[in-house]
């Protein structure tokens, strides 16, 4: 736990271009998460692969979210981590969905990398990664 | 009916975020024109969600499902206020470059309840 005084001073993720990120990260999660909800409760058993694929998507997107509001080194390398395992994600199950279509019933959040989602999800780990190393000196 | 509106929300939607990238473009923040420009299109998506409640309420069903439907109409209300307040609370270009943004995802999301409803 970190105190109240190193909380006055914690290092700001959100200000200028960390904005952007937290309102699109916002957008994803809200997307993510509303979307596997309704399909895990409606009707899981039609592509239960590709419904826990975007409930774990959804997850990550929140925790990268939370990490960049709350700000500080520790969530910048957490942030750092999650963005890392997202492009890993987004980039494994896009190649997934396109060689071995037959395993997803129906698409997730990453299949085609993204594509649904106008390809945030492929764009917004590479920006919030680059971001997130730029932000690494305070001040 | 609900047609016209989903169009005119989405152009407004788009006519918003050009508005605000431009200020972004010229390293402005949100100005209280923007905010006004704001408050019209989140009106326009108010008006869009109970217009939406009142066609389900009269037994009309949308071709995908009511409960996206509803989801939708409520994520399309919400989406300009919310980046309304982080232009806010970010007073530089960003804050303008996510109004913008918010402006896109609007669009988005109207092209969505369109094919939700069914055409």
């Amino acid at each position: 736990m970190t105190g109240v005084s190193e909380s006055g001073k914690r290092q700001k993720l959100i200000s200028g271009p960390g904005t952007l990120l937290v309102w699109l990260y916002g957008v994803m999660v809200v997307g993510a998460v509303s979307r596997s909800i309704f399909q895990i409760s409606t009707d899981f058993d039609r592509a239960p692969l590709a419904y826990s694929l975007s409930a774990v998507a959804g997850v990550v997107y929140g925790f990268i979210t939370y990490s960049l509001v709350r700000g500080g080194e520790t969530a910048r390398r957490a942030a750092l981590v999650c963005c890392a395992a997202e492009l890993l994600g987004v980039l494994g199950v896009g190649t997934w969905t396109l060689v071995e279509p037959s395993a997803f019933a129906d698409s997730t959040v990453w299949s085609d990398y993204g594509m649904e989602y106008l390809f945030i999800p492929v764009l917004l780990p590479v920006t919030a990664i680059f971001w997130l190393r730029g932000a690494r000196d305070p001040e | 009916m609900l047609d016209a509106l989903t169009v005119a929300t989405a152009v407004a939607a788009l006519v918003l975020a050009a508005w605000c990238g431009w200020a972004a473009y010229r390293d402005q923040p949100t100005k209280d024109w923007h905010f006004i420009g704001m408050a019209v299109v989140s009106l326009l998506a108010l008006v869009q969600l109970v217009v939406g409640i009142v066609q389900l309420a009269r037994g009309e069903k949308p071709e995908q499902g009511t409960t996206i439907f509803v989801a939708y109409l409520i994520g399309s209300f919400a989406c300009i206020p919310a980046a309304g307040f982080m232009s806010l609370a970010e007073r530089t270009r960003w804050g303008s470059v996510t109004v913008a943004a918010g402006g896109v995802v609007l669009a988005v999301l109207e092209v969505r309840l369109y094919d939700i409803w069914g055409g």
